[in-house]
């Protein structure tokens, strides 16, 4: 059975449909990357996905259970779901230990000093174990995403979602937080990334989702759509890449 | 001429000022809480109680402040109630601070990045979590100084109260006018006790305000 089975998937923002009927079966463990141009709906598609928009038509399934839009179900396919954003948007009044250890305590009632040991493991994991007491401002860019990713790793979810992680960090930030998704890839997390990063989603992506206009474009390995795009949208698309 | 020396008259105003000092606190305090539940309303989820909230705070702020303390003091006296001038003043004022507070406060909630919201939102924490522990630890920081700015109206306010014939300091500066027949120098004093009063409250707010925009520091 699939992770995440996304149907038929409709969106309108006022009269622009921003999503036309998306279908997407993720499998646990699968890795994807959605690449596509600007405005063509990726950032939309996640945040359905994630909740914080609510969808006009079709259906999201996640681990076989709908995503309904009220409270409580929201919180259940959040607590299944992590999301990691472009801006990072750690909480800047508190420390990068605290900002992974506060949803585990205020929604999982995880007690405090659990949480600070899951805080310190999954700090570990993101390289960053020294920087438990450090607040965001004191940190790079790049090390304010991977406590982010840190802080989503705590709530222990089946699958992140992470859009365009790295599009706002500098170049030479970049590597590292690829580098920890990379990991994560391997251990099997599953992944739906928005990404810019080509070369990265040739290497470590089962799949590849190219949206256009609202749709799914073409979808496949990496090595057939990297290397015998179908459609002209695509051809161009990448040819513009490089 | 006549037996009230100037120290009759300021002794009589500086007792007369415990009151609107407690009457101020009091405001404060009880409209700070009213306030606050109004925030919730006028930014959570439910349409109803949004509009609820908004309602309420476009008429308060909408009406004079006099206006109210009249509905307060009669109006419920038409319902058979009997309130006493300190209840239908401290009642007034909580209201009609409340919303000038709760408006305020929801700008400052507004200022925090919507990044914030959604990335609570995305840890499966429910609004009410979201305002605890993410939105209002930084949102308080921003609303100090016009806070503390607010309260410079809620002392002169009180000052209307006066008129229902509770005797703060307003009302006792017309008393001891009455007996001394020296509304100069009566006035004169009630404005300088004013002044003392609410000075130190708009100084702090500037500085306050001085001191956040120069601290980079969000803790
Ligand atoms: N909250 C919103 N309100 C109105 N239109 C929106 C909103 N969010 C996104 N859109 C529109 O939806 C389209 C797709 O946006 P988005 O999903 O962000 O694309 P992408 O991430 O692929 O660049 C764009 O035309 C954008 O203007
Ligand atoms: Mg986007």
């Amino acid at each position: 059975m699939s992770l995440i089975a996304i149907t038929e998937v409709k969106k309108r923002f006022g009269d622009n449909e921003v999503l036309k009927g998306i279908n997407i079966d993720v499998e646990p463990r699968e890795v994807i990357a959605i690449i596509g141009k600007s405005g063509s709906g990726k950032s939309t598609l996640l945040r359905c996905i994630n909740g914080l928009e609510t969808i006009d038509e079709g259906s999201i399934l996640v681990a076989g259970a709908q995503l309904l839009p009220d409270e409580l179900h929201l919180k259940a396919l959040r607590l299944k779901v992590g999301m990691i954003f472009q801006q990072f948007n750690l909480f800047p009044h508190l420390t990068a230990g605290r900002n992974v250890m506060l949803s585990q305590m205020v929604v999982k009632k995880v007690p405090q000093a659990e949480a600070e040991a899951m805080a310190r493991k999954m700090l570990d994991r993101v390289g960053l174990a020294h920087k438990f007491d450090a607040y965001p401002e004191e940190l790079s860019g790049g090390q304010q995403q991977r406590v982010a990713i840190a802080r989503a790793l705590a709530m222990q979810p089946m699958a992140l979602l992470c859009d365009e992680i790295t599009s706002a960090l500098d170049p030479e930030l970049v590597n590292e937080v690829l580098a920890v998704v990379k990991e994560l890839a391997k251990e099997g997390m599953t992944l739906l990334m928005v990404t810019h990063e080509m070369r990265f989603a040739r290497e470590v992506c089962s799949r590849v989702v190219f949206m256009h206009q609202g749709r799914v474009h073409e979808i496949g390995p990496p090595e057939e759509v990297f290397a015998h795009p179908k459609t002209p949208e695509l051809q161009q698309f990448l040819g513009v890449q490089h | 001429m006549n037996e009230f020396t100037t120290w009759d008259i300021l002794r009589n105003l500086l007792l007369a000022t415990r009151w609107t000092i407690v009457l101020s606190l009091a405001t404060f305090v009880f409209g700070g809480i009213v306030g606050l539940i109004l925030l919730f309303m006028r930014t959570g989820k439910s349409r109803v109680l949004r509009n609820v909230a908004w309602g309420y705070i476009e008429v308060l702020q909408g009406t004079p402040l006099l206006m109210q303390l009249f509905l307060a003091f009669f109006g419920l006296a038409l319902f058979g109630l009997n309130v006493p001038p300190w209840l239908a003043a401290g009642l007034a004022l909580t209201l009609w601070t409340s919303a000038f507070l709760a408006e305020i406060w929801r700008g400052c909630v507004e200022a925090i990045a919507k990044g914030q919201w959604e990335a609570s939102a995305s840890l499966g924490m429910g609004y009410v979590q979201q305002m605890r522990w993410v939105v209002l630890p930084q949102a308080f920081k921003i609303a100090i100084p016009p806070t503390v700015g607010f309260s410079v109206q809620i002392v002169k306010g009180t000052a209307v109260t006066s008129i229902i014939g509770f005797v703060e300091l307003l009302k006792a500066g017309t008393i001891v006018t009455n007996a001394t027949f020296q509304p100069f120098v009566v006035y004169g004093f009630v404005a300088l006790i004013y002044f003392a009063l609410c000075y130190p409250l708009s100084m702090s707010s500037q500085v306050l305000e001085r001191k956040l925009n120069v601290a980079h520091r969000n803790h």
